[in-house]
C-alpha cells in the first residue's frame, strides 16, 4: 500500500497567460484509490494531462517506480502502465467493442484475432466486473457502458495506474456506486486508481487519500481518517460555500406549461416522446431528472419551437404553441437555456455585444428599418454584463474564448433579461465549478421569486433536489414518476431513471413502461 | 448486331475507361480514411500523366515511366499533406489550389511531347488460360497488366482495411484522430504517410491514361476524371469494393458515348461526351438522398487535429 507507484514533482506548465500547474506535487501508491479534488480550471486536467503524456511539463520530473521517466507522447505514458480514462470517450464510434479496445495496440499479430480479443475481453469483464459485450457497436452503448470500455481497455493494455476524469459527471447514482466497487476491486488487485472530481461525496465515499489543488498549486493532502467535507470545501474553494440553499416557499400560481400526451420523433427518426404530459406552475421549479437520451433534449426543443409534435399539444397560459416558429414563441415569453451553451445557445465567433441581442435583434430598441443602432445594442451589453458580473477581457472579443461558468451566465444574462413567464433550462451547471454553479443557481431562484415558471432538466440529482419544488423522473420518453421534492427519495428516483421499476409503482398503474 | 457484339467490347471498354478513375479513387479513399480531403486530385493525375510520360519516353520502358508518376503524385500529395497536418491548413483550399497548379505545371511540362508517340505503352496480355473463358475472359482478362494490378489492389486494400491491425487504425484515424492519439499512436506520421500513398495512386491513374489508355500526352487529358474520383469515393461509402464498381460503372458511361456513336445513333456527341458528368451529379444526388444525410463519411474527415487545441 506504501509503495510509491507514480510521483510527480515539482511539475509547472504554463498556457499563454496562465500558470495551469504551479510547482504540483503528487504520489501515487499502488492499491490506493486517491481522489485529484479541484475546481475547473485549478489545474487538475492540466495534471493528468501530463501524466498521461498528452502535454509536457514546462518544469518538475515523474518518476515511475522510482525511475525518472520523460513522456514525449501518450505512447511513453501508455509503456510506463498509465492508462487515462478520458472525460470525453476516446472512443471510435462505429467500431465495435472489441476493435475500439484492440486499436492502437501493437504487441498482437497483424491479422485481427477476434475470437482471442473476444475471449480476454470476457474474461477481463468477469474478473473486474465489467461485462461487456465485445461485438456490440460503441453507439448502441449507453454512456455507463462506453465507460467500461474505456476501463477494460486500459486493464487489456496491461494499465497498472487507471487515472480517471470526472467518471461519474455522466452516470446515474446506480452507475456511479457499481463503477466505485469496481474500482475497489482494481485496488485490491494492485493498481493504483487516480480519480479526478470536483464531487466531495465521492472523495468521502471512495478515496483513501486526497490531493485537493487550487489555482494550480496543491492546497492540501488528506489521509483517509482526515477526509470531511468541510475541510475539503476550504481547501479548494479557499472559503466556505453554502452547501444548501434555503428554500423560499414562494407562492405557486397558475398552470403557465401543459404538455398533453405529447408524441415525436428524435433525429434519428425514432419515437422520443411517447405521451408525454407535465405542468409547470407559476414560481415553481419543475426538476427533471433523467439519463441523457430519453428525450428530454427534444421536449425542451419542442417546447421552444425547434422541434415539430406528431400529436398532442403544448400550451402556454392555456394557448397552444403546438409547432409555432420559435420566434412567435419568444415573443410569448419562453427563454430556452439549452444543454449546448456555445452550439445552440449562443454563437462562439460573434462577441458578446452581439450574442446579447440574438433573440431580439429586430425589436425597434435595437434596430431601425435597415441598420442596427450601435449605441443601444452597447448600452445592453454594458448593462447585462454588470448586471450578472460577466467577467471578460472585452465586449468585442469573440465569446468562444471565455470559460463556461462566464458563458453561462451571460447566456442566462439574454434570456432572464427578456422577462420570460417561463424558463426552459438544460443542465445548467455542466461543466461549471463550485462557484459559477452557485452563482448560476442563485439566478435560478432569483427567477422563480418572480414567479416565472422553471422547467430544469438535469441529470445530477444534487442539484435538481437543492433547486426543484417538485421532481419528475423521464425515461424512455415518458414521465415515470413525479413527486414534492420534500417526498423524493433519491434511491427511488435513481432507479426509476434507469427503468427498473418500484414496488409502489407496480401497485398503481398496471400498463407497462413501454407501450 | 448481336448482343455479343455490343455489349462484350462494352464492358471491355468499361473496365478500361473505368482503371484511371479506380486507381485515383483508391487513392483518396485512403487519403479520406485518413481523415483528410484530397481536392488535388486532378492536378496530381494530371502530374502523374505528364511525368509518368515524359520518363517512359526518356527511358523508354513503361514500368520506368509509372515509378515516375507515382513518384510525381507522392510529391505533390506530401506539399498538401505539409499544408493541411503540420500547417492546419483549410483542406478544400489547399486542395483545389493543388489542382490549378498541377494543371498547370504538367501543361507546362508536356507543351514539347504533344503529339509524339510512346515507343512501348503497356500493350494489352490476355492473362492466360482466363482470357479463353467465354463471356468473362474477354471482358475482364483481356486487358493490360495495370488492370490486373487493379483487381489485387482492390482486394488487398479491402482485406488491409477490415481485416488488418493497421488497417483498423486507418479507418480510426478518419474518425477520431484524438483517441489514437490518447492510445499512443503517431496521428501525424501515419497521416503524412495516407496521403502520399494516395497521392501515389492518384499519379498511378494519371499515368493508366497517358501510358496505357490512350498512349499519348494531350494537354488536361484527365478531363475531369480527377473529380468523378472523389465523387466516387463518397458514392462507395469509402468501401474499396464499392469503389471498384462504381469505376465500371462510369467506364461504361463513358465508353457508351463512344459505342452510340459508332453506332449512328442520332443524339448530339457532345451530349453524349456529358454524360459521365451528368451521371455523377446523379449518382451523389441518389446516394446523399437514400443515406438520409447519414452517410458512413470518416467521423473526422477534413478537420485539422492539434493534440494541444482546448
Amino acid at each position: 500500500m506504501n509503495q510509491s507507484l507514480i510521483q510527480l514533482q515539482g511539475i509547472v506548465k504554463k498556457f499563454p497567460g496562465v500558470l495551469a500547474n504551479d510547482h504540483v506535487d503528487l504520489d501515487i501508491c499502488s492499491g490506493e484509490i486517491h481522489a485529484i479534488l479541484g475546481e475547473n480550471g485549478s489545474g487538475k486536467s492540466t495534471l493528468m494531462s501530463i501524466l498521461a503524456g498528452l502535454y509536457r511539463p514546462d518544469d518538475g520530473n515523474i518518476l515511475v517506480n522510482g525511475v525518472e521517466q520523460k513522456f514525449r507522447s501518450p505512447k511513453d505514458a501508455i509503456d510506463c502502465g498509465i492508462g487515462m480514462i478520458h472525460q470525453h470517450f476516446k472512443l471510435v464510434e462505429p467500431f465495435t467493442v472489441a476493435e475500439n479496445i484492440t486499436l492502437g495496440e501493437k504487441q498482437t499479430s497483424f491479422i485481427l484475432a477476434s475470437k482471442k480479443l473476444n475471449d480476454r475481453i470476457i474474461e477481463l469483464g468477469i474478473k473486474y466486473g465489467l461485462e461487456i459485450n465485445p461485438d456490440a457497436k460503441i453507439w448502441q452503448l449507453s454512456v455507463g457502458e462506453k465507460q467500461r470500455v474505456e476501463i477494460v481497455r486500459m486493464l487489456y493494455r496491461g494499465s497498472k495506474v487507471l487515472v480517471l476524469d470526472e467518471p461519474t459527471a455522466v452516470l446515474t447514482p446506480q452507475e456511479a456506486a457499481e463503477l466505485f466497487e469496481n474500482l475497489r476491486k482494481m485496488a485490491m488487485a494492485g493498481c493504483a486508481v487516480v480519480l479526478i472530481t470536483h464531487k466531495l461525496n465521492e472523495v468521502e465515499a471512495v478515496a483513501d487519500r486526497v490531493t485537493v489543488l487550487r489555482q494550480g498549486k496543491v492546497a492540501g493532502v488528506l489521509e483517509k481518517h482526515q477526509i470531511n467535507a468541510q475541510e475539503m470545501v476550504r481547501l479548494m474553494v479557499g472559503r466556505s460555500v453554502v452547501m444548501q440553499y434555503a428554500r423560499s416557499s414562494s407562492s405557486v400560481g397558475k398552470v403557465v406549461l401543459e404538455l398533453n400526451k405529447v408524441k415525436a420523433l428524435n433525429d434519428m427518426g425514432l419515437p422520443c416522446l411517447r405521451e408525454m404530459s407535465l405542468r409547470v406552475r407559476e414560481g415553481e421549479v419543475l426538476g427533471l431528472a433523467g439519463v441523457s437520451g430519453n428525450g428530454q433534449r427534444e421536449m425542451a426543443e419542442i417546447i421552444a419551437g425547434l422541434r415539430l409534435i406528431q400529436s398532442g399539444e403544448v400550451l402556454l397560459n392555456g394557448q397552444s404553441i403546438s409547432n409555432l416558429s420559435p420566434r412567435a414563441i419568444i415573443d410569448l415569453g419562453v427563454a430556452y437555456v439549452p444543454e449546448d451553451r456555445l452550439g445552440m445557445g449562443l454563437v462562439p465567433d460573434l462577441n458578446t455585444l452581439d450574442n446579447l441581442i440574438l433573440k431580439n435583434y429586430h425589436r425597434p430598441e435595437y434596430s431601425g428599418r435597415w441598420l442596427l443602432k450601435p449605441r443601444a445594442v452597447q448600452q445592453n451589453a454594458d448593462t447585462l454584463v454588470k448586471q450578472y458580473q460577466v467577467k471578460l477581457a472585452s465586449l468585442l472579443q469573440p465569446v468562444k474564448l471565455m470559460s463556461g461558468g462566464n458563458l453561462q451566465k451571460l447566456l442566462l444574462a439574454r434570456e432572464i433579461s427578456s422577462s420570460p413567464k417561463l424558463m426552459v433550462i438544460v443542465y445548467p451547471a455542466r461543466g461549471l465549478d463550485i462557484g459559477a454553479t452557485e452563482a448560476v443557481h442563485k439566478l435560478l431562484l432569483e427567477l422563480k421569486q418572480q414567479k416565472t415558471a422553471i422547467l430544469l432538466i438535469s441529470e445530477d440529482l444534487d442539484e435538481i433536489f437543492k433547486l426543484a419544488d417538485r421532481v419528475g423522473v423521464v425515461f424512455n420518453g415518458q414521465l415515470t414518476g413525479e413527486f414534492p421534492v420534500e417526498q423524493a427519495d433519491l434511491e427511488e428516483v435513481g432507479l426509476l431513471m434507469t427503468g427498473s421499476r418500484t414496488a409502489r409503482e407496480r401497485i398503481n398503474d398496471n400498463e407497462p413502461a413501454h407501450s | 448486331m448481336s448482343i455479343q457484339e455490343f455489349l462484350i467490347p462494352l464492358l471491355a471498354t468499361a473496365i478500361t475507361a473505368g482503371t484511371p478513375i479506380l486507381y485515383a479513387a483508391i487513392g483518396e479513399l485512403i487519403t479520406e480514411r485518413a481523415g483528410i480531403i484530397n481536392l488535388g486530385v486532378e492536378g496530381i493525375m494530371l502530374v502523374g500523366a505528364v511525368s509518368g510520360f515524359m520518363a517512359a519516353i526518356a527511358t523508354g520502358s513503361p514500368w520506368m515511366g509509372l515509378l515516375a508518376s507515382m513518384l510525381a503524385g507522392g510529391a505533390v500529395a506530401l506539399i498538401h499533406a505539409f499544408l493541411t497536418i503540420t500547417l492546419r491548413a483549410n483542406q478544400v483550399v489547399s486542395g483545389l489550389s493543388l489542382t490549378i497548379f498541377g494543371t498547370g505545371l504538367s501543361g507546362y511540362l508536356g507543351k514539347s511531347y504533344i503529339g509524339i508517340p510512346v515507343a512501348k505503352p503497356f500493350d494489352i496480355m490476355p492473362l492466360g488460360p482466363l482470357a479463353k473463358i467465354p463471356i468473362i475472359g474477354p471482358i475482364f482478362f483481356q486487358h493490360d497488366i495495370l488492370v490486373y494490378i487493379s483487381y489485387g489492389l482492390v482486394i488487398v486494400l479491402w482485406y488491409y482495411m477490415y481485416r488488418t491491425r493497421p488497417g483498423l487504425n486507418l479507418r480510426a484515424l478518419g474518425e477520431n484522430p484524438a483517441a489514437m492519439d490518447a492510445l499512443g499512436i503517431n496521428v501525424f506520421l501515419l497521416r503524412y504517410i495516407y496521403v502520399v500513398v494516395g497521392g501515389m495512386f492518384g499519379g498511378v491513374g494519371g499515368a493508366y491514361l497517358s501510358l496505357a489508355y490512350a498512349p499519348s500526352w494531350l494537354e488536361n487529358m484527365t478531363a475531369g476524371r480527377g473529380w468523378i474520383a472523389v465523387a466516387l469515393v463518397i458514392f462507395a461509402l469509402w468501401n474499396p469494393l464499392r469503389a471498384l464498381l462504381g469505376s465500371y460503372l462510369f467506364g461504361g458511361i463513358d465508353a457508351l458515348g463512344f459505342r452510340l456513336q459508332v453506332l449512328n445513333v442520332q443524339i448530339s456527341p457532345f451530349f453524349l461526351k456529358m454524360l459521365p458528368y451528368l451521371f455523377t451529379v446523379l449518382v451523389l444526388v441518389v446516394v446523399v438522398a437514400r443515406h438520409k444525410g447519414r452517410l458512413s463519411t470518416p467521423g473526422a474527415l477534413g478537420l485539422p487535429y492539434d493534440r494541444e487545441e482546448r
